[in-house]
């Protein structure tokens, strides 16, 4: 490897030796391509062109504060995922792979998967856990729409972890042909850091949409974190900014419970789906089964980069519960015209409580999907 | 001398290769498999590989996956599992022990290592854990007396090789082209593998994935391997008969390399 992977203690390369190889020639690729106008120049085209970046900075016109969104629901595919996947996608047929594998909680970067797969070529296999597959039907039908085929995962809680397991598995055997195309900011290295690198374009933007309209950076930075990829892109370019970063963590039905996805904040350090991050585990080491109303952030590790931010202080995390991102969503919905993903509505949560709190603070959230796929869910939730 | 050593150099004397019967500690019960790891060492079993259960086996096919996952719904912990681990010990003084397991259970245990090492293991492989992350891990396993093993590739260059070499001990679990534990074409072995890790210096190869027939062990010890772990149709077996003696003891016969018989091995 050319990169450490290592953020302070966080991330590294925690997988059996036969997947160190492909990861080592993803990495080359990586750096080799960030270096090739050629490659630069495709991936921009296709973002503007095919995606429709940049995406727009809204201001909220009607909630209370001074809330700006920015619109990653509004790209195409409706979520933040198809920034990297097209990335991803162009570097597999850089490495001569013809084959995409991917997994998925939500469904929403196994849609983007199957998107690039479509677009450029590729067969694809999405490995989704089952219960996840019941939840969201419509975006199985879409991924098969695109051509892509879905494999329900029994095995343990049937949900995302489950299917990071079987891609990872699948991965073993077929890395000479296959490209693991990750949907987030987690895993080994180098995913952590090629993903950020991918969605640092949703930060880059909204960071000079803000000073734009407002005319100096936001108070505050704030976006929902599952694996972390859209917070991770979101912060990315705020890093050195004096600029409050909160990440949002699934409370599910409260913290103090089982029933919840809060990895940085009940998490402690562990190893899992290749990198040392934060975990939610039992007191021997075993991954405890998350819940989350919103599938996107109902996952058991974090970004390790996330795991970085947290112990130096940099980045706050908070927790927002099912019964806030619901109201979120339906606020969102009712004072705005905006419908958007489960997901995104834990950070409108978080950020609602700061615009009440604080209203004179300028609070820039990702809005990172759209709620289409969620409205199916509301429906019986709010009936 | 360790057991590993003295087991290679009493093999090697009976012109026989190595029979590693793999068994998940606590699988499906703490009794049962307390009973299955006796039948695997009195059925001819050179070297008894163990996994601790961890929920998440990345490496591992469905087998082994649900063997793990039985052992957790019964309950099993890891230290029950140093239990079975050190009755075995108690049992059988001379079998070599290793212990097969993932990196998030060897971390969330302080001491984890040490308490291997008291219970009387000889050896410790975390599946996750490629000669890259390695360093740390090896130095405190050695620090507790025992052995680190380490996992090689068809794929693995001959740079990493060097660095398993120097990192292991106890042998090189040595895997064919499918990365995962039972899920491929039994019976097809890397001679080029053994050959570049003979050229590393890395310590003695044994072929880890792929033998389920006695064919496969004697594929594996002609393609150069000293020794052949068995894991998937050994508890396979255990799953649906209850017994391992049947496998373990015909998979033994086949790791006899001498045509005449003359000096075949302890269950004769």
């Amino acid at each position: 490897m050319r990169l450490t992977g290592r953020f302070g203690r966080y991330g590294g390369c925690y997988v059996p030796e036969i997947l160190v190889p492909p990861l080592e020639q993803l990495e080359a690729a990586f750096l080799d391509a960030q270096e090739d106008e050629a490659f630069g120049a495709e991936l921009t085209g296709l973002l503007a062109n095919y995606a429709g970046r940049p995406t727009p900075l809204t201001r909220c016109r009607n909630l209370p504060g001074n809330v700006y969104l920015k619109r990653e629901d509004l790209l195409h595919g409706g979520a933040h995922k198809t920034n990297q996947v097209l990335a991803q996608g162009l570097l597999a047929r850089r490495m001569g792979k013809t084959r995409l594998i991917a997994e998925t909680g939500a469904g929403q970067h196994g849609v983007a998967t199957a998107m690039a797969g479509a677009l450029l070529g590729f067969q694809t296999v999405i490995y989704m856990g089952a219960e996840d597959v019941e939840r969201q039907k419509l975006n199985v039908f879409r991924m098969k729409l695109m051509g892509a085929e879905v494999v329900a995962v029994e095995s343990g809680g049937r949900t995302l972890k489950d299917a990071i397991n079987e891609a990872l598995r699948d991965w073993s055997a077929s890395f000479e042909t296959t490209h693991y195309l990750l949907g987030t900011a987690a895993g080994p290295h180098p995913f952590p850091t090629m993903v950020r690198e991918f969605q640092r374009v949703i930060g880059r933007e909204a960071r000079s949409q803000i000073i734009e309209q407002i005319g100096r950076l936001p108070d505050v930075v704030v976006a929902c974190v599952g694996g972390g990829s859209n917070a991770i892109g979101l912060f990315a370019d705020f890093l050195d900014d004096d600029v409050r970063l909160i990440g949002v963590e699934a409370a599910g039905k409260g913290l103090d419970g089982k029933q919840q996805g809060a990895t940085l904040l009940r998490g402690r350090r562990g190893i899992l789906h290749g990198a040392e991050t934060y975990v939610l585990q039992d007191d021997e080491g075993q991954i405890e089964d998350t819940w989350s109303v919103s599938a996107g952030l109902d996952y058991p590790a974090v970004g390790p980069e996330h795991a970085h931010l947290k112990d130096i202080g940099r980045a706050e995390y908070v927790g927002a519960t099912d019964a806030e991102a619901l109201a979120s969503f339906k606020l969102l919905a009712e004072s705005e015209g905006i419908l958007c993903a489960f997901e995104s509505a834990h950070a409108v949560a978080h950020a609602l409580k700061i615009a009440d709190a604080e209203p004179e603070r300028a609070v820039l959230v990702g809005l990172s999907g759209r709620g289409d796929k969620d409205v199916g869910q509301a429906q019986a939730l709010f009936a | 001398m360790s057991r590993y050593r003295a087991m290679f150099e009493t093999l090697s004397n009976r012109n026989e290769g190595a029979l590693g019967a793999f068994l998940m500690l606590g699988d499906p019960d703490l009794h049962t498999s307390a009973r299955l790891l006796d039948e695997a060492v009195e059925a001819g079993a050179d070297m008894i590989e163990v996994g601790i259960p961890f929920s998440d086996p990345v490496a591992d096919g469905p087998v082994i996956q649900a063997a793990a996952r039985r052992a957790l719904v019964a309950g099993v912990r890891v230290g029950d599992c140093f239990g079975l681990i050190a009755a075995l010990r108690a049992r059988h003084s001379d079998v070599p022990i290793g212990i097969l397991t993932y990196a998030n259970i060897v971390v969330a245990r302080a001491g984890f290592i040490r308490d291997a090492a008291e219970a009387g293991a000889d050896s410790l492989l975390i599946a996750d854990v490629p000669a890259l992350e390695a360093e740390p891990y090896v130095r405190e396993v050695e620090q507790a007396g025992i052995e680190p093993v380490l996992i090689a590739a068809p794929n693995t260059p001959n740079l990493t090789l060097r660095r398993i070499a120097s990192l292991s001990k106890a042998y090189t679990y040595c895997v064919s082209r499918s990365g995962i534990t039972g899920t491929h074409e039994g019976g097809q072995f890397n001679r080029g593998l053994i050959e570049r890790l003979e050229a590393s210096g890395a310590p003695a190869p044994i072929f880890g994935f792929g033998i389920s027939r006695p064919e496969h062990v004697r594929s594996a010890l002609e393609a150069g391997a000293r020794g052949v772990i068995c894991g998937s149709a050994i508890v396979d077996r255990a799953s649906r008969h209850g017994s391992v003696s049947e496998v373990v003891g015909l998979l033994k016969t086949a790791t006899f390399n001498d045509k005449g018989g003359t000096t075949r091995g302890r269950n004769d």
